[in-house]
């Protein structure tokens, strides 16, 4: 500093109490957690046939929340009878119009208890109640708007096909965004005339439940959604049930692969969203500053929990240093904590386990030889915690370069040309996202004709909507959620009558 | 001495010692996404407090109408000295300023004061007035007593790519100033992209300015978040080429309390807590400094208080 000028004593406290941003909690009273759960079916709530129940816990203290039931295979076969059930009394027959005031209801429904959905959401889950307020509740209603707009236009879907809806469906969801992920899969299911057997992720079940109270609210046939908690294997006895037509699932490649092992020669519909290990290509051309936030909210957004983050950063080697430096400078900025606090940027890990499991890829890659980084950030005593964390010294093959960490960790390699970039984006079994900065135009289109992968961001990354499909190629799953795109896998294709 | 070669980004500035400064690109998309995020940060309490307390040090209170005489001109300086008159913790404000023919009742009004007199000079707002009449200005004003100058960029030279000129005018306006501090005024809203709005800035920068500044506060289209971080952008990277610090100056429709501490979030977070002096960061207004008023006494009383209890100019 050349010019260091004098500063007030008071000025300096002034502007270290204003930065600090005292905490500003979002009221929890908003929600009122039942202290046990039963499964929806048939448009009641029900106790599981066996009677069994796990805890949910809160991640960012390790309390309990609730008793969530355990549904087997005797509540399986119950929800789906109840779901064959509704499509055959009416649901698929309905007019389409009709169809399509159900589900704006619905929508406009999650609009009115929005709060209380992000609040509940950041409880459950742990994510900064920043992102379940302004991303995954108003891109769930935009979900539930968008394919209710859908319900009465079908025939014009498909250019020379005819349309009639497939039956049962079968929706495994995740526990990363668990009510942005139910609307992805009800939403276009419904509005295509089908009827809806829904499994929530075992420790985010809280918020699908409530869903369940906001159908029933929006009086819907009973039966049109079932909710039938639990863990893996119930997933896995709704997955193999045969009175399922489609099986829609998001997830982990090892369990897609065992679903499309069950589902296959059975005749019935499959899709996939599986794991992603991202690619980021920064230039040297690019806008540096742009690029690093581009580069934040591709890993750190919702800890890191995202399918399509853009965990392996690759960056041009003239400018590595200096990105770098500016990352962990950036990095410094995140703050860590109460997913409560409007002011909170990374929240808690969604689980014991997952943070056991990152921390073991974090180790694993130290003792690999890899140079690990994390910023400096306070952690509260109690709950599941991790540092936004970069990885460097890497040669390509160590694990964490090759797994998916779903967690706040970025690994970092170079380049040097736009060949060995590609080549080293596409150096993955996954190809779910990529993203790429630079200012010059043709080479965005030269880079996004041959990243592998289902969805290219230049210039921005993460940015979702309703009208535009969503999946991913090789093993980050096939079909597409969301758009015209989407539809098209609910809907059972024949071709018109000329 | 500007070269324009390769990506929009490659633009070299030199600086009258001859050393080139490095401008680099911004993009939009992503530019306005981080200053919506940053403006939105919730600052409650003691944050909000100490925040309302040091945006009242860093404002320039200011009056540029036609219309203003000495009689207003006095009782904004004694708004200046004292923000609420019920209050006397409230501490004074940076500046006041004024049109140059009114720098001298402005001078008499603070003499004894920590409040500096501010001037806009150089054929305030439009700047279409010759470099000589212009650099006239500046040095009437200062010898009127102005401890501080707000020139307008020449938009004219800029937009039509005559780069050297505009970087001239302003060393040559920052010579004319002596001892008094150097504000530039971009006029952002007249600059049509980020892209214009950093190169302006680097000029600015890179010819001798004490601080850059958005706008004159005659235009709709004023200071604003995006705006604010491609600028405070702008001068983090300067620093970091050049190793000079320059102070930042937001005017034009900033009228709330939420609205300053949103911009206080953008430099906290963008140059880090050292550039919230005033000697490093303005806020260029008027009426914003009733309404910090209000809020503070919210604070203390827990009451709203009504607009027309506080003094006007």
């Amino acid at each position: 500093m050349t010019t260091a000028r004098s500063q007030t004593g008071t000025g300096e406290n002034l502007a270290e109490t204003f930065s600090e941003y005292v905490p500003s909690v979002e009221a929890r009273d908003i929600v009122s957690i039942k202290p046990r759960y039963g499964l929806l079916i048939g448009g009641e709530e029900r106790e599981p046939l066996q009677g069994g129940a796990f805890a949910t816990i809160e991640p960012s203290s390790g309390d309990h929340l609730a008793e969530i039931s355990e549904g087997t295979q005797a509540d399986v076969d119950e929800a789906v009878a109840a779901a064959r059930g509704a499509f055959e009394a009416g649901w698929r027959d309905l007019a389409p119009r009709v169809r399509a005031k159900y589900i704006f209801r619905l929508a406009r429904l999650i609009q009115d208890r929005a709060r209380e959905l992000a609040v509940l959401e950041s409880i459950d889950g742990g994510k900064p109640i920043r992102e379940s307020r302004d991303i995954d509740i108003p891109l769930s209603a935009a979900h539930f708007f968008y394919h209710a707009g859908w319900a009465d236009k079908l025939e014009y879907a498909v250019p020379g096909m005819r349309t009639a809806p497939l039956g049962v469906m079968g929706q495994i969801i995740p526990w990363n965004f668990p009510v942005l992920m139910a609307a992805w899969k009800m939403a276009p299911a419904l509005a295509c005339g089908n009827t809806v057997v829904l499994k929530p992720a075992e420790t985010t079940s809280l918020t699908a439940l409530l869903l369940g109270e906001i159908v029933q609210e929006a009086d819907l046939p009973p039966g049109v959604l079932n909710i039938v908690t639990g863990a893996g294997e119930t997933g896995a006895a709704l997955a193999a049930h045969p009175g399922v037509d489609k099986v829609a699932f998001t997830g982990s490649t090892a369990v897609g692969k065992k679903i499309a092992r069950q589902v296959a020669g059975t005749g019935r519909r499959l899709t996939l969203e599986l794991g992603g290990k991202g690619a980021h290509v920064v230039f040297d051309d690019a806008a540096l500053d742009q690029a690093i936030e581009g580069i934040v909210d591709a890993i750190f957004f919702n800890q890191g929990h995202v399918c399509c983050a853009g965990s392996r950063l690759l960056v041009q080697e003239g400018i590595a240093d200096h990105l770098l430096g500016r990352l962990k400078q950036r990095m410094e900025l995140l703050r860590v904590g109460d997913p409560l606090d409007k002011n909170t940027d990374v929240g808690a890990i969604n689980s014991h386990a997952q943070l056991q499991r990152i921390t073991e890829f974090v180790e694993g890659a130290e003792s690999e030889g890899c140079a690990i980084h994390q910023s400096g950030a306070p952690l509260p005593e109690r709950g599941f915690w991790f540092r936004p964390t970069l990885v460097t010294g890497l040669g390509g093959s160590e694990r964490i370069a090759r797994e998916e960490v779903f967690g706040p960790v970025l690994t970092v390699q170079t380049f040097r040309t736009e060949a060995e970039a590609v080549a080293k984006a596409n150096a993955t079994r996954y190809g779910l996202s990529a993203g790429v900065w630079t200012e010059k135009g043709s080479r965005i289109l030269w880079m996004t004709q041959r990243l592998k992968a289902g969805v290219v961001w230049a210039n921005t990354f993460n940015q979702f909507d309703a009208a535009s499909p969503f999946g991913g190629v090789r093993e980050s799953g096939f079909g597409r959620e969301g758009g015209r795109q989407g539809l098209e896998e609910y809907l059972q294709l024949e071709p018109a009558a000329k | 001495m500007a070269t324009l070669a390769g990506a929009p980004g490659a633009l070299t500035i030199e600086r009258p010692d001859g050393q080139p400064v490095h401008v680099g690109p911004v993009d939009a998309f992503a530019l306005e996404t981080r200053a919506k995020r940053l403006a939105s940060r919730s600052v409650k309490r003691e944050s909000k407090r100490a925040g309302l307390l040091l945006a009242t040090t860093c404002i320039d209170l200011t009056t540029l109408e036609g219309g203003d005489t000495p009689g207003k001109v006095r009782a904004l300086c004694a708004r200046a000295t004292r923000p609420d008159p019920d209050d006397l913790t409230v501490p004074p404000v940076a500046a006041v300023c004024v049109y140059p023919a009114l720098v001298a009742v402005a001078r008499e009004a603070l003499q004894g004061t920590s409040v500096r007199v501010a001037s806009v000079a150089g054929s305030f707002p439009a700047g279409q007035a010759s470099i000589d009449e212009r650099l006239h200005e500046i040095r009437a004003a200062v010898a009127d007593g102005a401890d501080e100058i707000d020139i307008v960029l020449n938009r004219n030279a800029l937009l039509a790519g005559r780069l050297e000129v505009v970087r001239d005018e302003v060393a040559a306006s920052k010579e004319a100033c002596g001892h008094a501090h150097l504000k530039t005024i971009l006029e952002t809203g007249e600059l049509g992209s980020y892209e214009m709005i950093r190169r302006a800035s680097f000029i600015a920068m890179a010819a001798g300015s004490d601080m850059i500044k958005t706008s004159t506060g005659k235009l709709p289209s004023a200071a604003t978040p995006p705006v604010a971080l491609c600028m405070a952008e702008a001068i983090r990277d300067f620093e970091q080429q050049t190793g000079e610090a320059v102070g930042l100056k937001l005017a034009g429709g900033i009228r709330r309390s939420k609205q300053a501490l949103g911009y206080l979030a953008i430099i906290a977070e963008t140059l880090g807590t050292r550039w919230l002096t005033p000697e490093r960061f303005r806020l260029g207004a008027s009426s914003l400094l009733n309404d910090i008023v209000l809020q503070l006494r919210f604070q203390t009383t827990g009451r709203y208080g009504r607009p027309g209890d506080l003094p006007v100019d």
